[in-house]
């Protein structure tokens, strides 16, 4: 064992100590000398019944404490839990009693060279009094960490980046900060140049507008005349329309750069902008279908009950020789019946047969005016009827560029997730003057009030009425259940206190 | 006229475009000049003796372990050395001379080598080297260099304490010692000692390389183990509490990634690091240099007095962070202090690829490894001072210095 020598040291300490006290007086000072022996088994005998106290081996400590040099070793505050505490005083104890053990030579086989300040040994444990991070060495750290990541950038990662022109088409709704703060998040963090079109069904309107303004990107906020309709087939036709209306704005305000369609509801990772740098002409990424329903997972787990569930993709196929060869779309079969047709149904909602935010172009594409724009790229002046997905601005599919390793990497993920068209929620979600109720919470471990008296759930009842008018009807069962915890437990603290009484 | 003009303009002008540095990498200039890159062929000649095979190959053979823990250093050395244009058949006309026992191959159960026999070996071998053949006895083997890369080198043995009792084995005295062990002012490590790192396994490091583009998110990482606790579990002992004490003030500390777990992606996570924690365990080097070195994180030494490898041929003050075991409370605090254009310069440093290469042992040898470094360091040393070569009859060794337990036959 690597720690037996210093126990070793310590025996043969000991046993020279009783051969040296032997020959040092006659037979004459028997007395003297049955004493020292005496006193050494009475310290050991201490030593022991302190080991088996504390649990260690209390010999260490001694040594540590007595023989360590003042190479600064003896940190002991702060210390690390209370029995070391213990142990320290108890040595302090110990050494007020016998002064002899001052005396001894240490053995200790510290026989490193003479220059060395390192010591073979036991050290003591460094530990600062306040052991958390300092917010402003976090701070530096994180700037350290930003500083080294745009050198990444500027070695490994794309080099002359493009703008990104990024068009949302969105309206005002419940989920709406939901969504769109999603999206203004991840874009926020991307690194390269954007510009932000929002497209608003409805008209332009403060809500959507207060939201945007705290990205601190290049917005375009456009509004759109026509309200939202309530059916999933024309919400998908007003949604295509704005988005090439924005696509006009592309050309007229002849915007250069690289044009990607970032729906609100969707969740976009950040290899995605990276890779869409690559895009020469019109590109197409794989996208995820995350759809909503229990409805799918059962359908799921009869058909393939060993496989795991897959989850759906849309994007550019390739054969082996990395060349687009077809489309991967969305399987509407299973869901024959079971979609969901208006937006308050709750059936899943599906995605066409291949989404606008699966395509990437390159604005020039839009512009009026030769340059070399390629000839199979249509004019979106001349179209007029509606566009389903963006291959209906091209004639020839073929060139489409298959991006993210020919459509291996799922870059972004699609889903619809929407609250009924009668749901009501607070202005820009902000609850303003505060409530004036308060409620006390039933859930605290601490006993700080009294518990309730019968009498009072009344007025407490009619308390929460009020609340439950402001919030949405989703909210309402919510509430209705949490008021209904509520009654178990104070009849439970109720029963409680009347045992304590009773005992 | 004018074509000497013209001449004079294309050469300066391509020697512009030729010193022009490209901004990735740096080069390494060290204390010993840029010999990073130098070509040990034609500058020295390495006889290697043929010992026996119950030294090397039998030892081997009982256990093929050896070839991938992290002292196999030895025996790839032999192997190099073996066909390397370095050699010569001839000793008359040798520089230095190669001793191949595979010392470091006795293995318990669970990997590790137990150096009880390994002075004996060593011991066999030398009266065999110096029986059969002059060299030995012409210096006492002044001109003989050896490769002991185990815990503290030629002392033979995991504890330190034990170790620095034995000291170095008489009989290798005046031998040139090729280990992994460095501390200054230690028993262990004697004047003209060349420091190597610990094998790691090239292949394996080579095949988890992630795309260069990578964002490195993690400010400081570190796997491995704070307390020993099977042979001391309260701390202090084991790496002299520098361990301990990193993780009890930065266990809730979010920018240190510091853990006892082995990921499956360790490899992975290191590139993905600013900062590797290089801390010493029982003995001050750990294969963590090596690792961070190829990974491009840049390695922060907890060792007070180390010596790293090729300590004259490469500038780790640049390259690495030395942090003082008394300091490693105020961790934190250290490396968010270094402005980013010292991190960014020691990035760039780390990227060298002959700063890697001189890291690994691969096999078969590329040219700047760590196997020409070893040889880069010995031709350094020469030529041989006269005064090695010993008078006929002079003897300078004890051969029976040492514990009774050596002196046994093997």
């Amino acid at each position: 064992m690597k720690l037996s020598a210093l126990h070793q040291s310590y025996l043969s300490r000991r046993s020279n100590s009783f051969r040296s006290s032997g020959p040092l007086d006659s037979a004459s000072d028997a007395g003297y000398k049955s004493s020292a022996a005496v006193f050494w088994l009475i310290l050991h005998g201490l030593c022991c019944l302190i080991s088996l106290v504390l649990g260690f081996r209390f010999s260490r400590l001694v040594f540590f404490l007595l023989f360590s040099t003042s190479s600064s070793n003896l940190y002991t505050p702060p210390l690390r839990s209370a029995a070391e505490l213990a142990k320290t005083l108890d040595v302090h104890s110990v050494q007020s009693t016998n002064p002899v053990a001052n005396n001894l030579q240490l053995p200790f086989p510290n026989k490193t060279a003479t220059n060395s300040r390192v010591i073979v040994g036991r050290h003591g444990i460094r530990i600062r009094p306040w052991p958390h991070p300092d917010p402003v060495e976090v701070m530096k750290a994180h700037q350290i960490l930003e500083r080294v990541q745009k050198e990444q950038r500027l070695q490994f990662g794309v080099k002359d980046p493009r703008t990104i022109i990024v068009v949302t088409p969105t309206y005002v709704r419940t989920f709406q900060a939901l969504h769109l703060t999603g999206v203004m998040h991840s874009l926020m963090v991307v690194p390269y140049d954007l510009i932000w079109i929002v497209m608003e069904a409805g008209g332009v309107s403060q809500e959507t507008a207060s939201l945007i303004a705290k990205s601190g990107l290049k917005t375009i906020h456009v509004g759109f005349n026509q309200r939202m309709p309530n059916s999933w087939d024309e919400r998908h036709k007003l949604e295509s329309k704005m988005r090439l209306h924005a696509l006009r704005i592309v050309r007229e305000k002849k915007l250069d750069g690289i044009v990607m369609f970032a729906d609100d509801s969707n969740m976009h990772s950040m290899e995605l902008f990276d890779e869409i740098q690559n895009v020469k002409w019109f590109g197409a990424i794989s996208v995820g279908i995350l759809t909503t329903s229990a409805n799918i997972a059962e359908s799921l787990d009869r058909k393939e009950e060993e496989e795991n569930p897959r989850m759906p993709i849309q994007g550019p196929a390739c054969n082996a020789s990395n060349m687009l060869a077809g489309w991967h779309t969305f399987n509407i079969l299973p869901f024959a019946g079971k979609t969901a047709v208006n937006i308050d149904d709750r059936l899943t909602v599906l995605p066409r047969k291949l989404e606008w935010s699966g395509f990437v172009l390159n604005s020039r594409l839009l512009w009026k005016g030769g340059e070399d724009k390629p000839e199979w790229i249509q004019d979106i002046d001349m179209l007029d009827g509606d566009v389903e997905s963006p291959l209906g601005l091209i004639t020839d599919p073929s060139v489409v560029e298959p991006l993210g390793s020919c459509g291996r990497q799922v870059l972004l993920w699609w889903l619809r997730v929407e609250a009924r068209t009668d749901s009501k929620f607070p202005p820009r979600w902000v609850i303003d003057p505060p409530l004036d109720i308060t409620i006390p919470s039933k859930r605290t471990p601490w006993p700080d009030a009294p518990p309730e008296l019968p009498a009072k759930e009344k007025p407490e009842m009619g308390i929460q009425d009020p609340i439950v008018k402001h919030v949405t009807k989703t909210r309402t069962s919510r509430s209705k259940h949490r008021s209904k915890r509520k009654h178990e437990t104070r009849t439970d603290t109720q029963t409680s206190t009347r045992h304590a009484e009773q005992n | 006229m004018g074509k000497w003009l013209q001449a004079f303009l294309f050469i300066a002008f391509a020697s512009s475009i030729a010193a022009e540095r490209n901004p990735r990498t740096e080069r390494i200039s060290g204390s010993a000049g840029d010999v990073l890159e130098d070509d040990p062929v034609g500058r020295l000649k390495v006889y290697v003796y043929e010992l026996p095979s119950k030294y090397n190959k039998k030892i081997l053979q009982k256990d093929p372990r050896c070839l991938s823990h992290m002292f196999a250093a030895e025996i790839y050395m032999h192997r190099f050395l073996l066909s390397s244009p370095v050699r010569t058949l001839n000793p008359e006309e040798a520089d230095w001379f190669y001793t191949p026992i595979y010392a470091t191959c006795d293995l318990t159960p669970t990997g590790l080598p137990l150096p009880f026999k390994s002075p004996r070996m060593v011991r066999s071998a030398i009266q065999l080297i110096s029986s059969s053949w002059p060299y030995w006895n012409r210096t006492e083997g002044a001109d003989h260099f050896f490769v002991v890369p185990h815990d503290f080198g030629p002392c033979f043995h995991y504890q330190e304490e034990k170790a620095i009792k034995r000291g170095i084995l008489p009989i290798l005295q005046r031998a040139t010692l090729v280990q992994t062990f460095g501390q200054r002012n230690h028993v262990c490590l004697k004047d003209g000692s060349i420091t190597i790192p610990p094998y790691a396994p090239p292949q394996k490091m080579q095949a988890r390389k992630i795309p260069l583009n990578t964002p490195r998110s993690i400010f400081v990482y570190f796997r491995g183990l704070f307390y020993d606790v099977n042979n001391d579990p309260e701390g202090g002992y084991y790496a002299r509490g520098a361990r301990a004490a990193v993780w009890e003030n930065f266990k809730n500390n979010p920018l240190f990634d510091i853990s006892t777990e082995h990921p499956t992606t360790y490899y992975e996570d290191m590139q993905r690091a600013v900062f590797c924690l290089c801390p010493l365990g029982w003995a001050p080097w750990s294969p963590r240099l090596v690792e961070a070195v190829v990974f491009g994180c840049i390695p922060v030494i907890i060792a007070d007095d180390i010596v790293l490898p090729f300590a004259d041929a490469i500038p780790w003050e640049e390259i690495g962070v030395f942090v003082a075991e008394e300091d490693v409370h105020k961790l934190d605090t250290i490396l968010t202090s270094i402005p980013p254009e010292v991190i960014l310069r020691k990035q760039r440093l780390l990227a060298n690829p002959s700063m890697k290469r001189a890291m690994l042992f691969p096999q078969p040898a590329l040219p700047g490894d760590a196997f020409h470094q070893i040889l880069n360091g010995l031709a350094r040393k020469l030529p041989h001072q006269k005064s090695i070569y010993l008078k006929p009859g002079e003897k300078i060794l004890n051969w029976t210095a040492g514990p009774v337990g050596d002196l046994k036959p093997w």
